[in-house]
């Protein structure tokens, strides 16, 4: 189940482990991202808690939990080359695995029409 | 009204929209930040080829002196700057800087000998404050203008050729001459200057050809349009001073590291000793030195410490000892870099210092400014 937020990220669902990234339209308004910093493996992280930071060229954005969960794995590849965000932000450009605390959560954020709707 | 509707626009406005640029407010004008390659690509291709820019935002004065002698011109201009006005021969630029009374900078601006005039350049945000000052201060002498043209830079290893398609004698200037070339039919003053670290020229042209000579000037495949973003990171990697970041009212040319623009006749002991504001503590800090100094900083990791990151002594030291003042990445070094003000004492290349970036103290060496070999053509 793939959902988005208003913030720009997305979120794929395979179980009760939700896959992280921000969308191809939020990676083109950053620019060319320089450096990334994930959260640690087991981190706790309640709804809107900041997770990553993301830096372009230009300047500094957080990435914030889209819902609670734990963190269960991070992309070390994009920390190595930030360029693969730009490149790929739906696929090899994913952030972080988050277990999440209650799977129903994903029900409240957009689908696909609705997230292309608000960045018509 | 929206905030929008009260931006002001360059003559090159409704190109950079044709060209897909995207626009921000900049001090007042709507200007493009960057455009499609992105701020990345765009650095590169100035430092490769040749990146153009629309500088048009800043503000450019005349001062002429009603004797009809332009030494009176610079005579005054020298109660307003530490430099070297009346030394400057007619057709070259200078780097100079309004001073306060307390050493701190006003603003800092380029300065051309045109002959029977002196032109001055001064940064988009203090061009009204600039002129009321040129006014104040010189108008028993000078006539004061602000002129309404187009400045358009063009930089990079490439620019020389691609101006010479239009003014074949601008492979004739070298570095900071200014010259009146004829472009698309028009009296240009071209400058071979710029804010890149690369060699290059600032047109300023009138208003109605600015778009023709922009345009003329991308036909050539190596030039391509830049936005404010990458003339930003150029800038920092050229260790050029961002007014209002880098340099304001509170930092003194000699903190700054800008000794080197205040020439020996204005110095302790020169034909023309003094005699600007601020003078007392700018020439005892020259003698002496001053007590912080701006530096390069180069971060240990990949994460960028940018403009008002604190930095300490030592990691766990409580209470910071300078700031950041600008900080970003260096595409052309592939790594983050910064300027910032250290007490003299630890202003010294080499050093390790830390700085807080989100709770976290990152180790940072102090290196020299700038962080790239400057490519000026002075022969």
């Amino acid at each position: 189940m793939l959902r988005y937020t208003e913030e720009h990220e997305w979120l794929n669902l395979d179980g009760d482990i939700a896959t992280v990234g921000i969308t191809g339209h939020a990676a083109n308004q950053l620019g060319d991202v320089v450096f990334v910093q994930l959260p640690e493996v087991g981190a706790t992280l309640a709804k809107g808690d900041g997770a990553a930071v993301i830096e372009s060229v230009k300047a500094a954005s957080d990435v914030y939990a889209p819902l609670a969960g734990e963190v269960v794995e991070v992309n070390q590849a994009i920390v190595d080359d930030p360029a693969v965000v730009n490149a790929d932000p739906q696929g090899a450009g994913w952030f972080f695995k988050l277990r999440l605390k209650d799977t129903k959560t994903m029900d409240a954020l957009m689908d696909e029409a609705a997230y292309k709707k608000l960045i018509e | 009204m929206t905030s929008d509707e009260a931006l002001k626009h360059t003559p090159l406005h409704a190109l950079h929209v044709e060209l897909g640029a995207r626009m921000v407010p900049f001090a007042g004008y709507e200007m493009p930040v960057q455009f499609k390659p992105g701020v990345l690509n765009e650095h590169l291709h100035t430092r490769a080829a040749a990146g153009l820019f629309d500088v048009s935002h800043m503000g450019q004065i005349v001062a002429r002196a009603k004797s009809g002698d332009a030494r009176n011109a610079a005579w005054a201009l020298e109660r307003l700057v530490p430099v070297d006005i009346l030394g400057l021969p007619p057709g070259r630029l200078r780097y100079a800087f309004f001073t306060n009374a307390s050493a701190g900078i006003l603003d800092d601006v380029m300065v051309a000998n045109r002959g029977d005039h002196f032109l001055i350049v001064v940064n988009a945000a203090c061009k009204a404050t600039d002129e009321a000052h040129l006014r104040a201060q010189l108008g028993k002498e000078c006539e004061v203008e602000r002129l309404d043209r187009a400045l358009i830079a063009v930089q990079g290893p490439k620019a020389e050729a691609a101006l010479a398609v239009l003014a074949p004698e601008c492979t004739k200037m070298r570095f900071m001459d200014v010259r009146t070339l004829t472009l698309m039919g028009a009296d240009c003053m071209v400058a071979r200057s710029g804010y890149t670290g690369e060699d290059g020229f600032e047109i300023s042209t009138p208003a109605d050809i600015a778009r023709e000579v922009a345009e003329e000037l991308l036909v050539n495949a190596d030039v391509a349009p830049v936005g404010l973003g990458a003339r930003d990171s150029l800038r920092l990697e050229a260790g050029l001073c961002l007014y209002g970041s880098d340099i304001d009212e509170k930092t003194t040319p000699v903190e700054a590291g800008l000794s080197w623009a205040i020439q020996k006749s204005r110095r302790g002991g020169g034909a023309r000793e003094g005699g600007f504001p601020g003078a007392e503590i700018i020439l005892e800090q020259l003698e002496h030195g001053p007590p912080r100094r701006r530096v390069g900083l180069r971060p240990e990791g990949r994460a960028p410490v940018r403009a008002g990151a604190p930095l300490y002594a030592e990691k766990d030291a409580s209470a910071p000892v300078g700031f950041v003042t600008s900080g970003g990445f260096g595409p052309s070094l592939d790594a983050p870099i910064a300027i910032g003000y250290l007490p003299a004492a630890l202003s010294v290349p080499g050093m390790r210092i830390f700085a807080e970036v989100r709770g976290k103290r990152l180790p940072v060496a102090v290196t020299t400014l700038p962080f790239i070999v400057l490519k000026y053509k002075r022969g």
